[in-house]
Parts: C-alpha cells; structure tokens; sequence
C-alpha cells in the first residue's frame, strides 16, 4: 500500500458540493480493510468483557433460544420437522437466522449508535456495516457449535444425512444473508437519521419477518396458496432453505426462486450503498 | 519550505445549516413537498417571495475562499460560532459542503478530538491499534510505530491495562501520542493540545512544532488560546460570522480578533461605573468609584498622563488607597501601580481625585487597566474596598527616544521595557 510513504502527490482528495451517485467508494474501503477488522474485533472483545461465562454465553444463548422453540413450535404447536430431530431443526434454525438478523438490526443503527465516531473523522463509512455483518459471522461459527455436536451425533445414530456438495457451498449461503442484512440494514440506516420512527418499527418488522421465513417450521408445511407466494416472493427463504438443506438434507430448493433472491439481494445492496454514500456526507447536520 | 506548492485549496464554499428542530413534525412536510413536486405544483413549504429562506437557516460558512501553501502553519481564530469548526468538519470530511469546492493535496488527519475510537474496556495497546486505524494507518504502520507511540505517551506501565482505569490526564496523553505520529502531510488540530499538564502540552507543542518544521507539515490548528497560537503558527486566518475577515501576519490577526471580542476596551475618555463593570458581590456597597475621565487616551512622546476618578462614599473610609492593574488586551498582567499616599473619605463625600500615572516602562501596545480601591489592616493584609473592570483603556503609541531605529516585538521581548543595562568597564 502507498499509505506508507510520505508521497503527497498520490493523495488528492476533492470536496464538492456534487457528487456522482454511482461512486461507490469500494476501493477506499478496501484500503481501510484493517479498519474492518479492528471494529469486529473491537465488537467481539468488548461484548463479553466482565462477563463470567465470557464467549461461553455465545454457545448457550443460542442453546437456550432453540430449546424454547423446540418446546414452544415442537412440543406444544406440535409442528411436523419432516424427519428431523427437533432440538436439531431448531438450533441450526435459530443460528442461521440471528445471524441474517443481527446483521440486519446492528446495521440498522449504523449511523445513530456511530455518531460520536462520524462526527469526528473521516474513513470511509462503509467500513462500519461491513464489520458489523463480520462480526455477525463470528458469532454465527460459535452459535453453530451446538448445532456441529447435535449434527455428528445425529449423523452417527442414523438419523440425518447432510447434502455434502451442498454443504460445501455454506460460505456462499452465508454471504447471501450477510449481503441481504447489510443492505437492509444500511437502507434502514440512512432512512433512521433522520425519522427514528423507524428504529423502533425495525424490532417487530424482523419478528415478522422470522415468522414469514420457513425457520420455526419447514417450507414444504405449506400447501399452494398466498402464505406460500409470500415466502417464495421473501429473499430470505431460499438461502434458509439452502442452509438447511445442506445440513439435514431435508427442505425444497427451487433454483429460480434462489436466483431471484440473489438478484434481489444484490439490488438491495447497491441501492443500499448509494443511499448510505449520500446520506454519510450529510448526516451530521441531521442526526 | 516549498511555498509554491498548495496543500489546500478552498473555493466558494458555503455551509448552510437548517435552524430548529429537524425531524419531528417535518416529516409532514416532506410530504407535502414531495407531493407537490409529484404534481407539478409549487412547494407549499416554500415562503412566498422569499428565495432564500434565510429565517431559518444560518450561513455557517459564506462563501470561503483560501489557499494553504504546503508547510504552512496556519491558526484559525474567531468568536464561538464564526465558522472555525464547521471549516474543518469540512476540511475533515465529516461533512459536506452546501455549495464550493475544495481540493485537498496529500494525506490529511483530523484531530478535532483527542481519542476517537477509544474504548474503555480496551487496554492501551488495543485502543492505539483501533485509534490508529481509525485515522488512517494500517496494521504495519502501527506496529512500527508501536514503541514511539508509548515511550510519548508517558504511560508505559499501563499500556496492558483497560483504558478505563486509567486518569483522564493519561487517557488524553495516550490519544494524543497515537495523533501525533501520524504520517500525514496536513494536520486538522481543534484544540487538541490543551491536555495533560503543563509539562505534556509543552511536549506536545514542541513536537509539533518539530514535525512541522523538519518535516514540512501543513498544519491547521484551531484555538482559543493565544498562546499556543502564537507559538505554534506563521499565518493567521481571523474567521467572523462565516466570513474571512483577515488573512496574513499571527500578531495583526490575534489583534483583530481581540480588540473585536471586547466591547468594552474601546479607548474612551469619560467612563461611567455602573454595575457592570463590578463583580457581584465584591467590595463594600458604601465606597463607590463613580467616574472616570481622562485628557488623552493615547500616549505618544511623553509618558506621564493624568485622570480624574469621582468618588462617592456613604460611610468612613480611613487611608484608602489605589491600585491600577495594567494588563495586556490578551488578559496577561503586566505591572501594577499603587498611589503614593492613603485618602481619607467621610460619610457623604463626594470627592474628584487627580492622578498622575506614569508609564515610562510600558512598550507601545493598548492595556487595559484595572482600578482597585483598598484598604491595609495591621498585619499587612489588604482589603478590597471597590474596583472598577476594567477601568480603562489606554494606548500607548509609538514612542521616540533613543533606541527609536528598534521595533520592540512584544511577543518575544513582553510588555515592560527596563531601564538600560549600563555597560560599565569594556576591557
């Protein structure tokens, strides 16, 4: 990088008034790629300091969470899993899911909870969002510890058999949801600078939206109808499908649906950045 | 210094903030604009015949216009609210401007605040690699600079230890220290070098003084301390109401500023004391300095001037003195004058009291003085009666004796000018 030499006549940095829309500032973000590291480090270090059980709480609060479901949608609401061990379906539910939607609500506070750090000096904005959805990602690989133990020993009694092409593809099925949670997130970002309605809406939007996504209960439960088209229309469905399929071998994958999803997903994504880019060079006047 | 090449280069630039609440209620408003827009119709938010809704909104920056050449060290003063911080938040990237364009050649760092970044359950070291990445190093930078930064900072035993622990004195010398080695060619400072104690801001100025000098750093330093101005700039940009309203030599510019900031040191000949120019609650309410008035305000060939001071008193006053504190329209004390006898004052006086003062020692600047009236107990202790602040404003101009060929530069050689040094024996 050039950043270690004092050579100024590289550096020109031009303020306008105007600026171009499609200027995505990618390439300074990937200068500042140190930066995104330190912000998911800081993110996981500083989570769990004083805390006895430290990092543990990441392997029991989703733990914790699947086994309610398990009693709640499993034992009380009694809901076919197709075959697969309960405690199983819903764990590896729970984990796929808070990741797609802690990386959707940290970054729909991006800008409010950075303000003290916005406002005082410059690096490329974008930088924050990604970490966030990394940070994500880490938390993701300790919630799918659980759901690894479970897995083998469900493997080992017969009971499941993974798709092992397609679990080969998992990092593409995360990078999906991280893409789509990011680009939710930091449309809902920029919108929240200036009316805050919207932060609070967010928490029952991502409850709502669990439910219209096949976590709790399978895609196949659902017979033709409009619940069903909601689903399908729902970018999140298909990579939760593919997440689960790969894992237990069970779910329904329609590959047109899959790629609608991923266009959607890669719409949601620049129209996110492009606001997020306009909206970063304001928002201190506003927020 | 290569003074051909430019640094930074602002053109035209406007900051327009909207005042009141944003948000809230306005959402309505947006609508309706939008909606209107949709139709083809006029904004129904819009104020009739007004163009520029200047009622509610405010000319932060009006139309700026500056060049900073490289290795130029630039102070930027004016009153709160002159456009100072919103020039570098803009300068810093932090926001945008309304309208202008402005070209910035080479790496800048932005210190408008010591420690951004920094988190309290971090160590030291975490917090230098999150602040350091922060403004802009990347990893290896950082490492190699690691040694550096913490042999500066002073606090080497708790580099390990959670920031959180520490003083607040370290916490900001830990901050600065990581600033301070940048590597970037222009330097934003907002007040950023009032930290620590004395003995760390000396250090802190001192360095960069040197990284300016050795190494040929733009720096753009904002304050309200003259001082720390002075020491560390060569230019000096006096910003008021969004306007540039002097460019050029640091003393000129710290005069402008300062005569501007101060009412009251206007050079006037006649004062009335009323209330304002006490303190609250000070001195007793029965010994009053009433007036003032004086011949001439500004001094030039002689030294020795007289006034006059109206004094009213409704009790016994008993061997009263004077004191007149002479200080420099930048606040320092200079010297003080005490009268050569006590006065003694009745119940129901009115007494005019001439004076006749002295200045022989002061050097040519404008000094505001102070008027104390007092009284000493057996101990020698005195007790303030009444004073007046200031009590006047005087001038004194350039004066012609035999060192007239010296320009006396009282930023380096202060206020007082000593009798001469009689050189004795020359062997």
């Amino acid at each position: 990088m050039n950043h270690s030499k004092l050579s100024s006549d590289n550096y020109h940095i031009h303020i306008s008034a105007r600026q171009k829309l499609f200027d995505l500032k990618l390439k300074e973000v990937w200068e500042y790629r140190d930066l995104i590291w330190m912000f998911t480090k800081r993110k996981f270090t500083v989570y769990y300091k004083q805390t006895i059980l430290g990092p543990a709480w990441l392997l029991l609060s989703p733990l914790i969470t699947g086994l309610i479901y398990a009693f709640v949608f499993g034992g009380i609401a009694n809901i076919n899993t197709e075959g697969v061990p309960g405690i199983l379906f819903y764990l590896s539910g729970t984990a796929i899911w808070t990741f797609f939607s802690s990386s959707l609500m940290n970054n729909a506070s991006a800008f409010t909870s950075n303000a003290h750090l916005f406002g005082k000096v410059y690096f490329p904005r974008l930088t924050v969002p990604i970490a966030n959805v990394l940070s994500s990602a880490i938390d993701f690989c300790f919630h799918f510890v659980p759901v690894a133990v479970f897995l083998i020993y469900y493997i080992l009694a017969g009971r499941v058999t993974p798709n092992w092409a397609a679990l080969a593809l998992l990092p593409v099925c995360l990078l999906h949801l991280g893409i789509m949670g990011l680009g939710f997130g930091i449309i809902i970002s920029s919108l929240t600078t200036k009316y805050r309605d919207l932060s609070i809406l967010i928490q029952f939007g991502v409850t709502l939206w669990m439910y219209a996504t096949p976590v709790v209960y399978p895609l196949s439960m659902l017979e033709k109808g409009w619940m069903k088209t909601v689903l399908l229309i729902n970018p999140a469905t298909m990579p939760i499908e593919f997440f689960r399929y790969a894992l237990l071998g069970q779910g329904t994958i329609d590959p047109f649906c899959l790629t609608v999803s991923w266009i959607t997903t890669m719409m949601i994504a620049l129209l996110g950045i492009i606001i997020f880019n306009k909206v970063e060079r304001n928002f201190m006047d506003t927020v | 210094m290569d003074n051909q090449k430019i640094a930074i280069n602002i053109s035209g630039v406007t900051k327009q903030y909207r005042l009141g609440q944003i948000g809230g209620g306005t959402l309505t408003h947006d609508l309706q604009s939008w909606w209107a827009k949709v139709r083809g119709k006029d904004d129904p938010n819009t104020k009739i015949g007004a163009k520029h809704i200047s009622g509610e909104t405010l000319m932060a920056l009006n139309c700026i216009d500056l060049t900073v050449y490289k290795g130029e060290r630039v102070g930027i003063i004016g009153k709160n609210g002159a456009g100072k911080s919103t020039l570098l938040k803009l300068l810093c990237r932090v926001t945008a401007p309304t309208s202008g364009e402005i070209d910035i050649y080479g790496r800048i760092t932005s210190m408008l605040e010591v420690g951004t970044g920094f988190h309290s359950e971090m160590t030291g070291r975490e917090n230098i690699y999150m602040n350091g990445a922060i403004l802009g190093m990347n990893k290896n930078e950082i490492d190699s600079k690691m040694q550096d930064i913490i042999e500066f900072s002073e606090v080497k035993e708790f580099i390990d230890t959670p920031v959180k622990r520490y003083s607040s004195g370290m916490f900001v010398k830990l901050a600065f220290s990581v600033a301070a080695h940048l590597d970037s060619e222009i330097m934003i400072m907002d007040e950023v070098l009032a930290v620590g104690d004395m003995a760390f801001q000396k250090k802190c100025l001192d360095k960069m003084n040197d990284v300016s000098r050795s190494q040929g750093r733009t720096i753009l330093y904002v304050s309200h301390n003259m001082n720390t101005i002075r020491r560390l700039c060569d230019r000096c940009i006096v910003l008021d109401e969004g306007r540039v309203i002097f460019d050029g030599d640091v003393e000129k510019g710290i005069d402008i500023y300062l005569s501007d900031s101060r009412d009251k040191e206007i050079i006037k000949d006649r004062y009335l004391y009323d209330d304002s120019y006490r303190y609250l609650n000070w001195g007793s309410p029965d010994f009053r300095i009433m007036a003032l008035e004086m011949r001439n305000t500004a001094i030039e060939c002689s030294s020795k001037f007289t006034l006059k001071l109206d004094i009213k008193t409704t009790g016994d006053w008993h061997n009263v003195f004077f004191r007149f504190e002479i200080t420099m329209i930048n606040s320092i004390k200079v010297a003080t004058m005490f009268s050569d006898k006590g006065v003694d004052f009745k119940k129901g006086d009115e007494k005019k009291i001439v004076f006749l003062l002295d200045t022989a020692h002061l050097t040519p600047a404008k000094y505001r003085v102070d008027i104390v009236a007092y009284v000493t107990d057996q101990v020698g202790e005195d007790h303030f009666i009444d004073g007046v602040y200031p009590g006047f404003v005087f001038q004194i101009n350039d004066r012609i004796n035999e060192h007239n060929s010296i320009v006396w530069h009282q930023q380096y050689w202060g206020a007082i000018h000593l009798q001469d040094v009689v050189i004795q024996e020359i062997n």
